[in-house]
C-alpha cells in the first residue's frame, strides 16, 4: 500500500536502469526466433537447413559460375552455373524462328503490350474506351508480326516465336475471353431455358478436362470439322482453344459477381424502365465485375502461366523456343541453367501481376470505390 | 422476372387484352423469348451439323473407318511403366486401362504429398517465428506464380543430371537417387505384411469408434474419459503384435547395384517423380493458401472463447478452429485437387505414359482421332465429376448442422 501512493512523493523512488532486454534487436529476436523452446528448436532447424544448402547454392550460381563465353568447352570445365547458355541463345529463346533481321518489330510488339499492361493498372484510365484501346494495340501489333503492309516483310504465323507470341497468346485469350465469359455469365443466369441449358453444358464440359485436351481439339479435331480447302491457321487455333477455356472459368467467377448483386439493383433498373441490356451495362455489370476483380486477376494470372501450354502442340512461346534453343548439342548440358531462367522469367510476370492483383484485394477490403 | 415487369404479361390481375394481331405478337414477352430460343439452338445445331457432315466426307474420302470397334485390335505398342502387365499384343482397350491407372498412380501419391506439404506449409504460414514464416511464404510465392509445366519440365532436368547409377546419391544405402529414378526399398511378398496392414486398419477403426464413445459419453454424464493415448496404443500395437505373431519376417528387397544398374526394391522412374514433384510442389503452394486463409477465418472471439472454458490448447485446435476452418477449406481443396489430375496430362511431356500421352499414340496408330478424343474427354470428366462428387459428400458432413 504505501508503495502504491508513493508517486506523491517522486524523489523516494529509486532511480531504475533503463531495461535492456525490452527493445531492440535483442527483443525482436527473442519475440520471433526464440518465444519458446519449441520455437528455438525450429528456428534451429530452418538455420541449419539454410546453412546446408544457401552457400552450396550461392557457390554454383554466383562464385564459380560462367557468365559470359562462346565457348561451351569453358562451361564444361567450370564448377558453376553456366550462365552464358542465356547470352548465346537469348536471341532465339526471346524471339524463336522470327527472321533475325525483323527482331526490332518483336521488340516493339513487347513495349507496346508491356506499356499498355503498365497503363491498364492505373485506375483513372479504367473505363470501356481502355477495351478499345486494347483492341486497338492487339491489331497493331498483328500488323507488326504479321508485316505485308507498310512496306513490311511479310512473316506468317508459323515464323512467330518466342515472347512476342506469348504476349499476344496471353493478350488474345483476355481480351478474346472476357466479353465470352460475360456471356456465358448471363446465359447461365438467364431465364431463357435452351439457353441456360446450352450455356451451363458449356461450361462444365469445358472445366472438366484438362486445357491441353480442349488445346489438342483446337488443333487436331476443328480442321476436320471445316469444308475441304478450309484451313485455319495454328496459332488462331491454340488462341480459340485457349480462349474457350478461359472463358469458361472466368464465367463463374463472374457469375459469383452477378449473385452478389442485392435483388434491389437489378429491381431499382426494371423500376426506371431499363431494358435488359441497359440494366447489365450500367447497373449490374459494372458493380459485379468490381466485386470479382481479384478474383479475375487470379484467374488472368493463370492465363498467363497456361500460355506455357501452347509449346505442347507445336508452337513456340517461351517455353517451347527454350527447348528449341536447347536443341544444340553444343549446349544442350546446359538445360538446367536455361529452364533455371525461364523460371525466374515467368516468376518476375506472375509475382507483380499477382503483387498487384493483393493490393487492388486490399483497396477492396478497405471499401474504397475503385 | 426481371424483364416481365416492363411489358406486365398475361398476368391474372391485368384485364385480358383483345387478341394480338401479327404486328402486336412480337412485344409479346413470351413469344419473343422462344424466338430467341429458337435462333441460338438453331444456329447451334445447324454448325454443329455442318461441322459433322464436313468431317463425314473428309474421313470417306481418306477411308477412315468409323466406330469403337478399334478398341479390340491388336495395340502394336509398349507402354514404359505400369501397375498391370501390358504387352504390344494386347488391344487398345488395356492400353486405355493401363493409362488411366498410370494417370491415377500419379494424381494419388500427388494429392496426399501435396496435402501434407500444404498443411505443414499453411500453418508455418502462420508460425510466430518470423524466419519459418517468411519460409514459407517464399516458397508459396514461387511455386504457385510460376507455370507448372516450366516446374515440371525443370525438376525433369535436375533428374537427369544425377549421377549414373554407380555413382548413385545413397540414402543410408538403402535409397537410391540416379538419373534412372528414385530406387527405395520395398517389402516382399510375404503374407505377415498383408495382416499387418489388416490389423493397422482394424485398430484404426476400433480408435475412431473409440473416440466417438468417449465424445458420446462425455455428452451423457459430463465426465471425460481420455481415450487419446489408448488409441496411440492401440494403433501402434496391433500392426506389431501380428509382425510378431507371424514371426518378426524381415523380408525387404533391398536395391544392390549389378552392373550398370540396380536390382532389388521398386524403382520411380525419372518422368514418374518429375511429374510427381511438378504436380504435388504447385499444389501444395495453393493447399497452404487455402489452409492459411481458413485457419485465420476462424474468429478471434471463438479462440478466446474457448480459452475462457479452460479447453486446452490442443482441444481449442480440434474442437473449436478444425470444425470451422475445414468448412472454409474443403470446396477449394477440392477444386484444387481436380485440377492436380486434369494437370497429369503434362506428363506427356516429359514421357510419362499417363492417359493423353498413350491416347496420342494410341491416335497415331488407329487413325481413330475423333473416337478416342472421345474416350480421353470422357474420362477425364468423370474423373473431375467423381472426385466432386467425393468432395461433396465430405463437405456435406462437415458442415454446421442445424435443426
Amino acid at each position: 500500500m504505501d508503495t502504491a501512493i508513493s508517486f506523491a512523493t517522486p524523489k523516494s523512488t529509486p532511480r531504475r536502469v533503463p531495461p535492456t532486454l525490452e527493445s531492440g534487436v535483442l527483443l525482436w529476436l527473442r519475440e520471433n526466433l526464440f518465444s519458446s523452446i519449441y520455437n528455438t528448436v525450429l528456428t534451429g532447424l530452418a538455420m541449419w537447413a539454410l546453412f546446408l544448402t544457401i552457400p552450396d547454392f550461392i557457390a554454383w550460381a554466383f562464385v564459380d559460375a560462367v557468365w559470359r563465353t562462346d565457348d561451351p568447352q569453358t562451361c564444361r570445365d567450370a564448377a558453376g552455373a553456366c550462365w552464358a547458355v542465356i547470352g548465346e541463345k537469348h536471341r532465339v529463346m526471346l524471339f524463336g524462328t522470327f527472321p533475325y533481321d525483323e527482331h526490332w518489330r518483336g521488340v516493339l510488339a513487347i513495349v507496346l503490350i508491356v506499356g499498355m499492361a503498365i497503363l491498364s493498372a492505373f485506375r483513372r484510365f479504367w473505363s470501356y474506351l481502355l477495351f478499345v484501346v486494347w483492341l486497338g494495340v492487339t491489331a497493331a501489333v498483328l500488323v507488326l508480326l504479321l508485316g505485308g503492309v507498310f512496306g513490311l516483310t511479310p512473316t506468317g504465323t508459323h515464323k512467330w516465336g518466342g515472347l512476342p507470341l506469348t504476349l499476344l497468346m496471353f493478350v488474345g485469350t483476355v481480351v478474346g475471353g472476357m466479353p465470352l465469359a460475360v456471356f456465358l455469365a448471363l446465359g447461365r443466369r438467364s431465364r431463357l431455358p435452351a439457353i441456360k441449358a446450352i450455356c451451363v453444358g458449356f461450361i462444365e464440359i469445358v472445366r472438366g478436362v484438362p486445357l491441353i485436351t480442349v488445346l489438342f481439339m483446337a488443333s487436331l479435331m476443328f480442321p476436320l470439322f471445316m469444308p475441304e480447302g478450309v484451313t485455319i491457321d495454328k496459332f488462331l487455333r491454340a488462341q480459340i482453344g485457349m480462349i474457350l477455356f478461359f472463358a469458361a472459368y472466368a464465367a463463374e467467377i463472374v457469375r459469383g459477381g452477378l449473385q452478389a448483386i442485392p435483388r434491389g439493383q437489378y429491381e431499382a433498373a426494371d423500376t426506371i424502365g431499363f431494358s435488359y441490356w441497359q440494366k447489365t451495362n450500367r447497373i449490374i455489370l459494372p458493380q459485379a465485375l468490381r466485386i470479382v476483380l481479384p478474383a479475375l486477376m487470379n484467374d488472368i494470372i493463370r492465363a498467363f502461366k497456361n500460355t506455357t501450354f501452347v509449346s505442347i502442340i507445336g508452337l513456340f512461346d517461351v517455353l517451347g523456343a527454350t527447348a528449341t534453343a536447347l536443341e544444340d548439342p553444343l549446349w544442350v548440358l546446359f538445360a538446367l541453367e536455361a529452364y533455371t531462367f525461364i523460371f525466374v522469367f515467368y516468376f518476375v510476370f506472375c509475382f507483380s501481376m499477382s503483387k498487384y492483383s493483393e493490393h487492388i484485394e486490399r483497396d477492396l477490403k478497405k471499401g474504397r470505390n475503385l | 422476372m426481371a424483364e416481365t415487369l416492363n411489358t406486365m404479361p398475361n398476368d391474372s390481375t391485368t384485364p385480358k387484352r383483345p387478341a394480338v394481331g401479327p404486328a402486336e405478337i412480337w412485344h409479346n414477352v413470351g413469344f419473343r423469348n422462344l424466338v430467341y430460343q429458337v435462333a441460338v439452338v438453331g444456329s447451334i445445331l445447324g454448325l454443329a451439323v455442318f461441322m459433322i457432315s464436313n468431317a463425314q466426307d473428309a474421313m470417306q474420302k481418306r477411308g477412315i473407318a468409323t466406330g469403337f470397334g478399334f478398341l479390340f485390335q491388336e495395340a502394336g505398342f509398349d507402354i514404359g511403366e505400369g501397375l498391370i502387365a501390358f504387352k504390344s499384343t494386347d488391344s487398345f482397350l488395356h492400353a486405355y486401362g493401363t493409362a488411366v491407372l498410370n494417370t491415377l498412380k500419379v494424381s494419388v501419391f500427388s494429392i496426399v504429398f501435396a496435402t501434407v506439404l500444404g498443411i505443414v506449409l499453411g500453418i508455418a504460414r502462420l508460425s510466430p517465428n518470423i524466419l519459418i514464416s517468411k519460409l514459407s511464404a517464399t516458397y508459396v510465392e514461387v511455386f504457385r506464380n510460376t507455370p507448372q509445366l516450366v516446374q515440371i519440365i525443370f525438376w525433369y532436368t535436375i533428374i537427369a543430371q544425377l549421377p549414373p547409377p554407380k555413382q548413385a546419391l545413397s540414402v543410408l544405402d538403402m535409397a537410391f537417387l540416379t538419373n534412372r529414378g528414385f530406387i527405395v526399398p520395398w517389402p516382399a511378398d510375404n503374407p505377415a505384411y498383408l495382416w499387418m496392414l489388416l490389423a493397422f486398419l482394424t485398430a484404426c477403426a476400433a480408435a475412431v469408434l473409440l473416440s466417438r464413445w468417449a465424445d458420446a459419453r462425455r455428452r451423457a454424464t459430463g465426465r471425460r474419459v481420455r481415450v487419446f493415448w489408448l488409441n496411440i496404443v492401440l494403433v501402434v500395437t496391433a500392426p506389431l503384435s501380428a509382425w510378431t505373431a507371424f514371426g518378426a519376417p524381415v523380408d525387404v528387397s533391398i536395391p544392390a547395384l549389378k552392373g550398370f544398374n540396380f536390382i532389388g526394391g521398386v524403382t520411380m522412374s525419372p518422368e514418374f517423380l518429375a511429374l510427381l514433384l511438378g504436380l504435388s510442389l504447385y499444389i501444395a503452394a495453393f493447399i497452404a493458401e487455402i489452409v492459411r486463409s481458413g485457419i485465420q477465418s476462424v474468429g478471434k472471439g471463438q479462440i478466446e472463447a474457448a480459452r475462457v472454458l479452460n479447453l486446452t490448447p490442443g482441444d481449442t485446435y480440434r474442437k473449436i478452429i478444425l470444425p470451422q476452418a475445414l468448412r472454409v477449406m474443403v470446396p477449394p481443396a477440392g477444386s484444387q485437387y481436380i485440377s492436380l489430375v486434369k494437370n497429369s496430362s503434362l506428363g506427356v511431356v516429359i514421357g510419362y505414359p499417363e492417359l493423353f500421352n498413350v491416347n496420342n499414340t494410341i491416335i497415331t496408330l488407329s487413325g481413330h482421332t475423333v473416337e478416342a478424343i472421345g474416350i480421353m474427354m470422357a474420362i477425364y470428366l468423370s474423373i473431375a465429376l467423381a472426385i466432386a462428387a467425393i468432395i461433396n459428400l465430405y463437405n456435406r458432413a462437415i458442415q454446421i448442422k442445424e435443426r
